[in-house]
C-alpha cells in the first residue's frame, strides 16, 4: 500500500481458493455421508483436508516470497449495484500469510487431538463436518479482500461456534450457552455491520485496498467524525468476537463445547478474529486516534478484569477462558498502542500456548474420566508426564518466563505500552504476574501434591499426546518466529524503547507470580484457603466473576424479556396482530351468518325472490319512464 | 278493412298465461306440475312475440319465438332426465323433499 509500490514480476496464479475449499469440501463428504462411515474415513477426510489445507499454504508462501507486494485474486463480481461493488476476492499478504499458517497448522494439530478426544463421542461425524465447515469459514474471513467477504466469514465462524458449544445439545447448559454465545455476537456485528454501512456511504466501496487508500488522504480525525465512528463500530464487532469487555461474557459459558473447539475455536482461532480485523483496518485506526485509545483502554481494562476472576476460578477451563480474554486484552493493548507486529505476535504464540493449555486441560479431563473441578485433581505429574510437561512449557509461555515465545510476544507489547503511556504499563505488568499466578495454580492443583479424586488417572493416546507435544515445542520455540519482524514493512514504524529495565520489571512480574502460587498451593497449601478468608468479600466477588452475569441479567436480560413478553407479546402480538387475523375472520362469519337466512335450499322462496326482483326492476323502469 | 283482435288483448292473455305459470311454479310441490308451469311461462311469453310480430310486420319476434321454443325443449329433455333420475333415487316428487344440497 505504501512502501510496495516497486516493479515486481507478476505471480504466476496460485489458486487461493483451494485453502478453503479443502475443508468445505471435508464439511459436504462428512456432513453427508459421515454417518455410514466408519471412523477411520471420517477422521482420514476432515484431518486430511485440513493438512492439505496446510500443504497449499505453505506450498503458496513458498511460491509467493517475499510477499512485499499484496497478491489478489478475484474469482467473480459478488454484488454490483450502481457505482457500488463487491467481489469475491481473496488477497494474500504478510498479515494473512501469518494467520493461514496459525489457522491450518494449529487447527490440523487440534483435528489429530480430536480423534483421540472424540473417540468415544456419539455424533462423531457431525463433530468434525462441523469443525471442516469451521475451517471454511475461518480461512474465508483471513483470506477475504474486502470488508463484505470477511463479514461472510465472520458471521460462518460464528455460526459454527454455536454449533460446537451445543454440540451436546441434550445438555440444557450447552444450548444455553450456545444460545448466549450466539446473542452476545449479535451485538457485536451489529457494530460491525453498521460499520460496513457507513464505510459504503463514505468511501462508495468495500475493498480494503480501495477504502485504506482513500483514508491515507484524509486528515487525522481527533474528534468525533466519520472514521472515529466507523473506529469504534469496528472495535464493537471485534469486542463481540473477541471476547473483550463489555461482550466478554459468552467465553467462559462457551467452555460447555468439547474441549478441542476450546482450543480451537475460542482460544486459538476465532476470538482472535477481533484482532486481526483492527490490525488489518490499522490505517483506519491510525487516523482515528480516540478509537485507538478506546481500543488500548477497552484491552487494558479486559486483560487485569478477566484475570482477577481467573485467579480464583476452580473449573479448569474456566480458569483457561478467563485467562483467554484477559490474553486477548492484551493483544488490544498491542494493537490499541500503535503495535500491531506485536499483538499479531501475541495472537500467534497464544495461539499455540492456550491452544496447549486447552488441549493439556483435555487430555487431564479424558484421564480423569470428566473431572473439571481442579480440586478433585493433583498429583498427577507421574501418572500423566507427557501432558504434565507440555502443559509445563505452555504455562511458562503464557507467563512469559525468560526465552518461552510468549516472552518476546508480551514483552514487545508491553514495551508498546510503555510509549503510549507508563499507566496502561503498570496495569499490564500486574496483569502479567496475576497471569503466572493463575496459571502456575492451576498447574500445581492439578500435577503437585496428592491425588484428591476417585478416578484411575491414565495417560492419553499418542494421536492426542502426540499434537501437546508439537504444540509444547512451539509455545517454547515460538519467539524465533519473529513475527512482528516480517510484519514490519505492513505497519507504520513505531520505535519500541529497548530498555533492559523494562525487561527486568516483567521478568520479575512473572517469576512473582509462579513464586505466589508455588508458596499458596505446593509449599503452603493452608495459606490459599487463609488468603480466601482474609479477603473473604473480595474472594467471594471475584469467584463469583463479579456478578456480572447477574447485573446484565438484571438490567439488560430481564427487562427485555419481560419488555417483550407484555409489550410485543401480550399486546402487539396477541391483541394487535392475532387481533386482526381473528377479527377478519369472526366478522367474515357474521355476515355469512346473515347471507345464509336468504339461503333457505326451498326452491320456491328462491322463485319469489326472482318474482320480487324483476317486478322491483319493472316498477324502477316504470317511474324512470320506460326504456326509452 | 277486415277487423283484427287488437294487440292489447294478445298481451293480456299472455300476461294472464305468464301469471298462472308463475302462481303455478310458486304454490304447487310436485316437480312435475312446476316444471309444466315453467312452460307455460315460456309460451306465454312465446304469445306476446308473435303478437308483436304481426303487430309491428317484422320477422324478429317469430325468430326469438323460435329460439325459446328449441331452448324449451331442450330444457324439458334434461329437466325430464334430472326429474326421472330424482324420483328413481328418491321415489318422490314432492320438491321440499329433495332438499338435500342445503345441509
Amino acid at each position: 500500500m505504501h512502501a510496495h509500490l516497486a516493479v515486481m514480476p507478476p505471480l504466476a496464479a496460485q489458486y487461493l481458493w483451494i485453502i478453503p475449499a479443502l475443508p468445505l469440501a471435508g464439511f459436504l463428504f462428512n456432513g453427508l455421508f459421515g454417518r455410514r462411515l466408519p471412523k477411520a474415513a471420517i477422521d482420514a477426510v476432515a484431518t486430511g483436508a485440513v493438512l492439505l489445507s496446510f500443504a497449499w499454504v505453505v506450498k503458496t508462501l513458498v511460491a509467493t516470497q517475499p510477499l512485499g507486494v499484496p497478491y489478489h485474486e478475484s474469482y467473480f463480481d459478488w454484488i454490483r449495484v450502481g457505482a457500488f461493488h463487491a467481489g469475491f476476492d481473496f488477497s494474500l499478504d504478510r498479515l494473512t500469510a501469518v494467520m493461514l499458517l496459525v489457522v491450518t497448522g494449529v487447527g490440523a494439530l487440534i483435528h489429530i487431538y480430536s480423534v483421540g478426544y472424540m473417540a468415544h463421542e456419539g455424533g462423531y461425524y457431525r463433530f468434525f463436518a462441523f469443525l471442516n465447515l469451521f475451517m471454511f469459514f475461518m480461512l474465508t474471513l483471513v483470506l477475504a479482500a474486502n470488508f463484505l467477504l470477511m463479514f461472510v466469514g465472520w458471521e460462518g465462524v460464528g455460526l459454527c461456534s454455536y454449533l460446537l458449544i451445543g454440540f451436546w445439545f441434550t445438555k440444557k447448559s450447552a444450548t444455553n450457552a450456545a444460545n448466549k454465545a450466539f446473542i452476545v455476537n449479535r451485538i457485536g456485528d451489529f457494530g460491525f455491520s453498521l460499520a460496513i454501512f457507513l464505510t459504503v456511504v463514505t468511501f462508495k466501496s468495500l475493498d480494503f485496498g480501495q477504502v485504506f487508500q482513500a483514508i491515507s488522504r484524509w486528515p487525522v480525525d481527533n474528534g468525533t467524525g466519520t472514521l472515529t465512528i466507523i473506529g469504534l463500530l469496528l472495535l464493537l464487532g471485534a469486542a463481540g468476537k473477541s471476547a473483550q469487555i463489555p461482550l466478554y461474557v459468552w467465553l467462559p459459558d462457551a467452555m460447555e463445547g468439547p474441549t478441542p473447539v476450546s482450543a480451537l475455536i475460542h482460544a486459538a482461532t476465532m476470538v482472535t478474529a477481533g484482532v486481526y480485523m483492527i490490525a488489518r483496518a490499522w490505517p483506519l485506526y491510525m487516523h482515528a486516534p480516540i478509537a485507538m485509545h478506546w481500543v488500548a483502554a477497552i484491552g487494558c481494562g479486559t486483560a487485569i478484569f478477566a484475570a482477577t476472576i481467573g485467579m480464583v476460578q476452580t473449573d479448569i477451563k474456566r480458569v483457561f477462558a478467563y485467562s483467554t480474554v484477559s490474553q486477548l486484552g492484551y493483544m488490544f493493548i498491542g494493537v490499541g498502542t500503535g503495535a500491531f507486529g506485536a499483538g499479531i505476535f501475541h495472537l500467534v504464540t497464544h495461539a499455540f500456548f492456550k491452544a496447549l493449555l486447552f488441549l493439556g486441560s483435555g487430555s487431564v479431563i479424558h484421564a480423569l474420566g470428566g473431572e473439571q473441578d481442579m480440586r478433585k485433581m493433583g498429583g498427577l505429574r507421574s501418572k500423566t508426564p507427557v501432558t504434565f510437561w507440555t502443559m509445563l512449557a505452555a504455562a511458562a509461555a503464557i507467563s512469559a518466563l525468560p526465552f518461552t515465545s510468549g516472552f518476546y510476544s508480551k514483552d514487545e507489547i508491553l514495551a508498546g505500552a510503555y510509549q503510549k503511556s507508563p499507566v496502561l504499563y503498570w496495569i499490564a505488568i500486574v496483569t502479567a504476574a496475576m497471569t503466572a499466578f493463575y496459571v502456575f495454580r492451576a498447574v500445581f492443583l492439578v500435577f503437585f501434591g496428592s491425588y484428591r479424586g476417585e478416578a484411575h488417572p491414565h495417560e492419553s493416546p499418542p494421536v492426542m499426546t502426540l499434537p501437546l507435544i508439537a504444540l509444547g515445542l512451539l509455545s517454547l520455540g515460538g519467539g524465533a518466529f519473529q513475527v512482528s519482524k516480517w510484519l514490519e514493512p505492513m505497519f507504520p514504524r513505531l520505535e519500541l524503547p529497548r530498555n533492559p529495565a523494562l525487561m527486568a520489571i516483567s521478568i520479575t512480574a512473572a517469576c512473582l507470580g509462579v513464586a505466589i502460587a508455588w508458596v499458596m498451593y505446593v509449599w503452603r497449601p493452608s495459606l490459599a484457603d487463609a488468603a480466601a478468608d482474609r479477603l473473604g468479600f473480595l474472594y467471594k466477588a471475584a469467584y463469583n466473576k463479579f456478578f456480572v452475569d447477574e447485573i446484565y441479567d438484571a438490567t439488560v436480560v430481564r427487562p427485555v424479556v419481560g419488555g417483550s413478553r407484555a409489550l410485543l407479546w401480550r399486546w402487539v402480538d396477541q391483541d394487535i396482530v392475532d387481533g386482526a387475523v381473528n377479527g377478519v375472520g369472526r366478522r367474515a362469519r357474521g355476515v355469512g351468518s346473515l347471507l345464509r337466512l336468504a339461503q333457505s335450499g326451498n326452491i320456491r322462496s328462491y322463485a319469489a325472490w326472482v318474482l320480487l326482483g324483476s317486478v322491483c326492476v319493472l316498477i324502477a323502469l316504470g317511474l324512470s319512464g320506460g326504456l326509452r | 278493412m277486415q277487423q283484427t283482435v287488437p294487440l292489447a288483448w294478445y298481451l293480456i292473455l299472455g300476461a294472464v298465461l305468464f301469471v298462472l305459470g308463475v302462481a303455478g311454479f310458486l304454490f304447487r310441490r310436485n316437480i312435475i306440475t312446476m316444471f309444466m308451469s315453467i312452460e307455460l311461462m315460456l309460451n306465454a311469453v312465446n304469445l306476446s312475440f308473435v303478437a308483436f310480430s304481426y303487430h309491428l310486420r317484422r320477422i324478429d319476434g317469430q325468430v326469438l319465438a323460435f329460439f325459446v321454443m328449441v331452448v324449451a325443449a331442450a330444457e324439458a329433455a334434461v329437466g325430464l332426465a334430472i326429474i326421472l333420475t330424482v324420483f328413481k333415487n328418491r321415489a318422490t316428487l314432492q320438491v321440499d323433499d329433495v332438499s338435500s344440497m342445503k345441509d
